[in-house]
């Protein structure tokens, strides 16, 4: 359909960020007598209504075990779980259902990888891990050098907040085993290229764990055109609920992992002589999962489709652009990460206060951010700051909401300048 | 609605700028390390004693207003008092700050400290303004291990 004659053409990417702000009741609330201003999205990101009604139906209409009973509840339950899945599955376009392991979040399904795969690993072995992982892309991979008595190698980070690549491919040795590396700093906001990561340390025949955490709110994700060997992530910082996650793993690395937990619902048959596991994604999901939270998570990845990614994309690039202008411009911010390829994120220090101080006087405005260091310290120490004010946004935020920080800052510099 | 004037007062806003006694004590074997490993905040307290007294108190940190300008003070409420005089100060500040004792109540005993009586509204805040006070008592006890607010 063509615009009538003597208008421009309607742009491709249309995006109504006030029909999106209405799917999410939380952000009509007023706090301290201030319109909420949610920008601690890297945190963790606010429901849609669709998800909080799903885990509600759930537990209202549909509660029961799952893979165990005969009953229609538990049927009903099994099916639901598995749709869910597949709907993963289909979401980071991996080849087959099994490559998707639900986990309590990205943290459970580094440390999987770390106790099942990792065991590979032996004395006197590389782990190379990025200087800008969160600690759950760090500490795994430390506790697992100390078991096996390997080493944990840190690939730098520049003065921008960008992954070093030439450093990085120095950083390869014969004795490298593992590469740990984020999708997008939660600390920054840097988008790393994963598929040409990926493809450097597969010609050194090094294995990728890819933290993708930050990633799946903001950019679609394809596991195929990436080439990565794992791949995690958590349901509630993409609109789901907490206390489920996603490791997707290759199929081939997975079926030949050793389990992680042992348990009902992980096992073929058991006796006293021996037992048996079940196939892959079952062999690693142990005990009763998340199951109200799997089936939040597939209206979660529905309305990321619903608003589309084309358009969140443009809408949210467009109004992080502004955010660190806006920000940047408020006298005495040092903007800590200037990646040239940036999403969700944005970190600053001010002359005048603290971080903390920062946070204390914007949540007076009814304005969330976050203080502190973010679970990454190394990218604290490599820009020499204890910690940052981080504003973190999603699909729901606006450039209004931009000016109420703005103006917040402002009021920092007059209480403390 | 808690307010930020109560928080943010001038004179701890003036000591978070210049705080006093920021220094290290060198010739004393008494001093702690403070962590909040939350918020990454670190300070370390000196302490010298003549006998039970406390003839001179210093700290060096990293940290927020609230911290810098708890722990400024704070080494200069307890120069000249007794160990045991130091101590009961920081129980005092700490059942004010967590809003377990008004400021009336406590104004004999804390006297100027008394200003940090806003922090009780702001309860995630309440560590900032301990944090010192913790670090302080490590010292007095000479404990090897850094403190932490966790």
């Amino acid at each position: 359909m063509s615009a009538p004659s003597g208008l421009p053409e309607a742009d491709a990417v249309s995006y109504d960020v006030t029909t999106v702000r209405a799917d999410f009741p939380i952000l009509g609330q007023t706090v301290h007598g201030r319109p909420l201003v949610y920008l601690d999205n890297a945190a963790t990101a606010q429901k849609p209504r669709v998800v909080i009604d799903a885990v509600d139906r759930f537990f209202r209409e549909q509660n029961a075990n799952i893979h165990r009973g005969v009953h229609a509840l538990s049927a009903q339950a099994t099916v639901a779980y598995d749709e869910v899945r597949a709907k993963v599955r289909a979401f980071i376009n991996a080849r087959e259902d099994r490559e998707i392991v639900f986990v309590r979040g990205t943290t459970e399904a580094i440390n999987l990888v770390a106790q099942t795969f990792g065991r590979g690993i032996g004395s006197g072995d590389e782990i190379l891990v990025s200087e800008m992982e969160h600690h759950s892309n760090l500490v795994p991979w430390q506790l697992l050098a100390g078991q096996v008595g390997a080493v944990v190698k840190p690939a730098p980070i520049t003065g921008e907040g960008e992954l070093d690549l030439d450093a990085l491919r120095a950083a390869f040795t014969p004795r490298t085993k593992l590469l740990a590396v984020t999708h997008v700093s939660n600390a920054l906001g840097t988008v790393n290229p994963i598929a040409e990561i990926v493809s450097e340390a597969h010609a050194h025949g090094v294995p990728v764990v890819v933290d993708g955490a930050q990633a799946v709110p903001h950019i679609p994700v394809d596991v195929a055109a990436l080439g990565c060997d794992f791949y995690a992530f958590s349901g509630h910082k993409m609109f789901g609920p907490t206390g489920v996650g996603v490791l997707y793993g290759r199929a081939e690395l997975l079926e030949a992992m050793p389990p992680y937990q042992g348990g009902g619902g992980m096992i073929a048959s058991v006796s006293f002589e021996g037992t048996t596991y079940a196939p892959i994604p079952t062999r690693f999901e142990a005990g009763t999962p998340a199951i109200a939270e799997v089936i939040g998570l597939g209206p979660a990845i529905d309305y990321m489709y619903e608003v589309g990614f084309e358009a969140l994309m443009a809408y949210e690039a467009e109004l992080v652009d502004y955010a660190v202008e806006q920000i940047g411009a408020v006298p005495g911010v040092r903007l800590i990460g200037t990646p040239e390829t940036r999403v969700g994120v944005v970190s600053f220090v001010m002359d005048a206060a603290h971080p903390h101080d920062v946070g204390t006087v914007l949540d007076q405005d009814g304005i969330a951010v976050r203080a502190g260091h973010h679970c990454s310290q190394p990218v604290m120490d490599h820009f020499g700051v204890p910690a940052t004010v981080r504003a973190s946004f999603a699909l729901y935020n606006t450039p209004d909401e931009v000016d109420t920080l703005v103006q917040g800052l402002h009021r920092v510099n007059e209480i403390f300048g | 609605m808690a307010d930020l004037n109560e928080l943010y007062q001038s004179v701890i806003l003036d000591h978070n700028r210049s705080p006093r006694n920021f220094r290290e004590i060198s010739d004393t074997p008494h001093h702690a390390e403070g962590h909040n490993p939350l918020c990454g905040d670190n300070l370390r307290v000196w302490v010298e004693l003549d006998g039970d007294v406390i003839t001179d108190a210093s700290f060096i940190g990293n940290g927020c207003a609230i911290s810098k300008a708890s722990a400024s003070l704070m080494t200069q409420a307890v120069k000249g008092k007794r160990v045991s005089e130091a101590k009961e100060l920081f129980t005092t500040f700490q059942k004010l700050v967590t809003g377990q004792a008004s400021p009336q109540e406590s104004k004999d005993i804390l006297g100027k400290l008394i200003l940090f009586a806003g922090v009780s509204e702001f309860p995630v805040r309440v560590k900032c303004a301990s944090l010192s006070w913790h670090t302080l008592n490590a010292a007095l006890e000479d404990a090897p291990e850094a403190v932490t607010t966790e």
